[in-house]
């Protein structure tokens, strides 16, 4: 007899889990409130940790790091970028400090190397002059959107069913036992299923909460008291990639002071301050501020760079100590398998809490385990070991690039980005012209993404970076809206131009300062002027008298027709 | 040696050439200095006088920047409405805000503006038969209100009912036809409308310029062989129907325009038109065109391509401005002249300039009234009252710009175009109503600065 799970929450550890039980032989339904990663995967800085960050504080974590960096640069290829990391020391950072970094990742199987300050400047010129030295670490950017769309997709490839949009507003309990979710769906599915306001029971042996920051109040809804000890980061977004390594303070207290160089950006990032509520925080002026300004201090041509927008991220942090803990970023990031059945007398159900990006993968697996041995199954985890979909080797694909003839930068980036699938989806008789041109993307990734996803037009961009360029959107988000059209109607089109214009806008507006506030002046002066969106008669404008208008000249025009 | 003039005129855009011409017209003698030659190349080319005034309930407080969730269209259905589109742009004025400049300097500036504006493009643009707003279909598939027109777009007008057709051409990406017919559609236009995504010009490349296609239009040159008006001709009739009247994405020629537009409608058999775009927009780099070919009409000397640096004040007086510095590739050359006028633009023509901690005029540091908190720059939704929409300098009916202290800044210092602050052009489609109404009253008092302003119409 097959087995059925519900996984709840769309994120790296929610899809990771789904792959994981889905290869195991599970029938898996996986639920997610909105777009896969619209929780904390899709808003965190994409570090890929070895560890060293924690090897100090938190060894148990570090090792973690360590293990699955190794496996996800065989499984996951396409999601990573091999920048390398250092960890720097800049005049007066403590020299005791630097030697217990060390240490520590060598306790952890880190490996290191220390350079000189001018060997840091020679590989990062635009390090400050005030580095002593360096130690070079594993870092690397992971790509968090591909990297959840694999799973998910090789998950889908297994035989699991994933529903987006689709909120969890109940677990059924019955004699202590969950024994299935109720959703409401907050509009159709990524294949275009359903709508707005349904609501569905999905029966399930087994329900796995992977939703992370929000495990309190799924917990909850089984009258469970789940405490979270989660914490906002914030991360600034500049148009330039200055530097090309990840570059980290060496200070025993880090916030705010790591740099990630990702695609054709930098990310800065990130503060560590407790939060209530996942969904509702402040974002706030000091953070943007904070960010710059202590990254500039390792790296201070970052001060003049461009800032293209600012994302706030809420770790799902759990600390089974409280009481021994005295700040936030003091938390352990190690991570958790919550038996309710154990815990709090309700069974068949646990929460998956803690962790990092890093360690999705083996948080995944813990919790598949756990499933097994709660359900009595014999079945071993296979995700370590076989590629995600994409993963295999790009290199033989930008060889390929003039098939489709495209000009290189573009080929290569959409290449990258597709992996093994550049083929199937750049293949096309039609025209294929650029969409974004920020970020170079093309109307048949475009169309692509509209295949998997439908009209989402958030669900494009996280599969494209298309609109997460310079202009956010501002150039783009009509042109992907008239992408949407000919598969969908008019309204649904138009809907989500509104729906990615104000998404690029929540972020943007952190960074509305120098030549950011002139983009978001020609956005405007584009869409309200030129377009006059904002007052559309079609989405709520106001109704027009068309006959009370200039109805043209009485005498003929020339070039009409007949003159 | 200084270069001298009387009047010096700061920045090339419309309110530039505006204000030159209206100060050369007084008898001055007139030079005009910019660094980019305009911002047209991204301005539609229509003509805005004024086709929404916000409503008189206050606007929301500003509520704290939060990671909660808002559904899109919440924020949508909760924007704060703007009155219009209005049927002409005079009657609402008093509607505006006391810090406008049409509420500063009244409805016969405005007036002003688009008569010298008529004089100054001709048989181009149409829309002074009438003190009525225009109708325009707008590639994002609605319409909106403007005071003057190209007549390239002419035969486009939302009120008139002839059936239309709507051409996208499958190359590109700034609309798909049948989207823009069927928005329009649902935006309840007085006529039927069907839209078409037709091959053309595909041999010029998936991302080939639409200046490029232009080009070939304007030439009729052969692509795969069949010349360009032919080849287009041929793509669009199968979907013509019952339509009398066609419209194209701006790109029906350059410098040939006229001609293009009457031969595809005579191949057609119907009335040809064109749809404004964004950038690079080739219905602005025709108005470019033609304001330069007037600004020489009227005497006026300008030079393009060097940047304004500084400035020195009289040295028996600081209140004047003596001469500015203009830097001719890395040296400074003092320009001298009696008045000055300011015109450069606003945050996209970098008349404006930002940093973390303040909004500034870049050459003269002129004020700039602005919150203090750089998130009160802003509201929540994309298309809300942005207070950073409104920024620039504050005039007064001379449209001399004020300081904190609501003194002129100096003596003989005049600003027009969106360096001004006090409007949202964009959500009030004002834009080149304040650029001419501004450019008329700054280049007039330039030249003569003893007259007195006109009276404030009540």
């Amino acid at each position: 007899m097959t087995h059925t799970v519900v996984v709840i929450g769309g994120g790296a550890t929610g899809t990771g889990t789904a792959r994981d039980l889905a290869m195991r032989g599970f029938d898996v339904t996986l639920v997610e409130r909105g777009n896969l990663t619209e929780g904390t995967t899709g808003r965190t800085h994409g570090h890929l940790h070895s560890g060293g960050r924690y090897a100090v504080s938190d060894q148990e974590s570090a090792i973690d790091c360590m293990e699955e960096n190794r496996i996800l640069h065989r499984i996951a290829g396409h999601c990573i970028e091999d920048t390398g990391g250092l960890f720097v020391q800049l005049e007066g950072d403590s020299d005791e400090y630097f030697q217990q970094k060390l240490e520590g990742c060598a306790e952890c199987d880190i490996p290191t190397e220390v350079i000189s300050g001018e060997e840091a400047r020679r590989q990062e010129p635009h390090l400050t002059k005030r580095v002593e030295r360096a130690i070079r670490v594993p870092d690397g950017a992971i790509d968090p959107f591909r990297l959840c769309v694999a799973n998910a997709a090789d998950a889908v490839d297994h035989g699991a069913t994933v529903e987006t949009h689709a909120e969890v507003v109940d677990l059924r309990v019955e004699d202590d036992q969950v024994t299935g979710v109720e959703i409401e769906r907050q509009g159709p599915n990524y294949l275009g299923e359903g709508c707005e306001g349904q609501t569905e029971t999905i029966d399930a042996d087994y329900v796995v909460s992977a939703t992370g920051a929000w495990a309190s109040q799924i917990a909850e809804m089984a009258d469970i008291d789940l405490e979270m000890a989660i914490s906002k980061g914030a991360m600034v977004v500049t148009n330039v990639r200055q530097i090309d390594t990840v570059i980290n303070r060496c200070l025993p207290k880090g916030e705010g002071d790591t740099i990630i160089p990702h695609e054709t950006t930098v990310l800065l990032g990130a503060n560590d301050d407790p939060v209530e509520d996942p969904d509702d925080y402040p974002e706030e002026q000091w953070e943007v501020d904070m960010m710059i300004d202590i990254a500039s201090e390792m790296v201070p041509i970052v001060s003049e760079a461009r800032m293209i927008r600012a994302y706030w991220g809420v770790r799902p942090l759990y600390d089974p100590n409280p009481d021994s803990t005295k700040d936030s970023g003091d938390v352990t990031r190690n991570y958790f398998v919550l038996d309710h059945a154990e815990r709090d007398g309700i069974g068949g159900f646990s929460s998956i809490v803690g962790g990092k990006l890093t360690t999705y993968r083996e948080m995944a697996e813990s919790a598949a385990d756990h499933v097994c041995e709660v359900l009595g199954v014999d079945a071993d985890c296979r995700t370590h070991e076989e590629p995600l979909p994409g993963s295999s080797d790009i290199s033989v694909l930008e060889d390929r690039m003039d098939d489709f003839g495209l000009r290189s930068p573009i080929a290569r980036r959409s290449t990258q980005r597709l992996g093994d699938r550049a083929p199937e989806v750049l293949d096309t008789d039609e025209p294929n012209p650029t969409v974004c041109e920020c970020e170079a993307v093309t109307r048949a990734e475009i169309q692509d993404a509209i295949d998997d996803v439908g009209a989402d037009p958030n669900g494009i961009r996280l599969r494209t970076r298309a609109s997460m360029g310079n202009c956010q959107g501002g150039f783009c988000s009509h042109r992907i809206s008239a992408e949407i059209y000919p598969k969908h109607d008019a309204v649904t089109a138009r809907d989500a131009l509104d729906q990615l214009y104000q998404e690029r806008w929540k972020g943007q507006r952190h960074t509305l300062w120098g030549r950011q506030l002139s983009q978001a002046m020609l956005n405007h002066l584009l869409h309200a002027t030129t377009m006059n969106h904002d007052a559309d008669p079609a989405v709520g404008g106001p109704s027009v008298d068309y006959t009370a208008f200039d109805g043209g000249r009485a005498e003929p025009i020339e070039g009409r027709h007949g003159d | 040696m200084a270069i001298e003039s009387e009047v010096l005129v700061v920045g090339g855009g419309l309110a530039g050439i505006t204000s030159a011409i209206a100060a050369a017209r007084e008898g001055a003698d007139v030079r005009l200095v910019c660094h980019k030659r305009t911002s047209l190349r991204q301005a539609s080319g229509l003509i805005d006088g004024l086709g929404y005034v916000p409503s008189r309930t206050d606007t929301a407080a500003s509520e704290t920047i939060t990671q909660r969730r808002k559904d899109f269209r919440t924020v949508r259905s909760s924007r704060s409405e703007y009155t219009g589109p209005l049927v002409t742009p005079f009657t609402e004025i008093e509607a505006l805000p006391p810090t406008h400049p049409y509420s500063i300097l009244g409805e016969d500036a405005l007036r002003e503006g688009l008569a010298l504006f008529d004089e100054m493009t001709g048989e181009m643009y149409l829309g002074s038969h009438t003190e009525k707003n225009a109708l325009v279909p707008t590639f994002g598939g609605t319409v909106k209100p403007t005071a003057r027109y190209p007549r390239a777009v002419a035969a486009g007008l939302a009120s008139d009912s002839r059936p239309m057709t709507i051409i996208g051409v499958r190359s590109f990406t700034e609309f798909d036809a049948r989207q823009v017919a069927d928005s329009l559609e649902l935006a309840g236009v007085p006529f039927d409308v069907t839209g078409a995504e037709v091959e053309f010009a595909e041999a010029f490349g998936a991302d080939a310029k639409i200046t490029r296609v232009a080009k070939a239009l304007d030439h009729d040159e052969p692509i795969d062989g069949t010349p360009a008006r032919q080849a287009l001709v041929e793509a669009v009739e199968p979907h013509l129907g019952d339509a009398e009247r066609v419209g194209f994405p701006a790109l029906l020629g350059d410098d040939h325009t006229t001609e293009v537009r009457a031969d595809l409608g005579d191949r057609l058999g119907v009335d040809v038109f064109e749809i404004p775009m964004g950038p690079p927009s080739l219905l602005g780099l025709r108005l470019e065109d033609r304001l330069y070919d007037a600004l020489d009409a009227e005497g006026v000397r300008f030079e393009t391509g060097n940047p304004v640096v500084g400035y020195e004040t009289s040295e028996d007086d600081p209140n004047r401005i003596e001469s500015v510095w203009v830097d001719h590739k890395g040296r400074e050359v003092p320009y001298s002249a009696e008045q000055f006028v300011l015109a450069t633009g606003g945050f996209v023509g970098k008349g404006l300039d930002s940093d973390r901690q303040r909004v500034q005029e870049p050459v003269f540091d002129c004020h700039v009234p602005q919150p203090a908190d750089r998130y009160d720059w802003f509201v929540d939704d994309a298309f809300g009252d942005h207070p950073y929409a409104r920024f620039g300098v504050r005039p007064n009916e001379s449209m001399q710009p004020l300081d904190a202290a609501g003194e002129p800044e100096f003596a003989n210092l005049y600003a027009a175009g969106s360096v001004v602050g006090g409007a949202d052009i964009a959500r009030e489609k004002s834009a080149s109503g304040v650029s001419l109404a501004t450019g008329v009253v700054a280049g007039r008092m330039a030249a003569d600065p003893v007259d007195e302003p006109s009276p404030r119409a009540e």
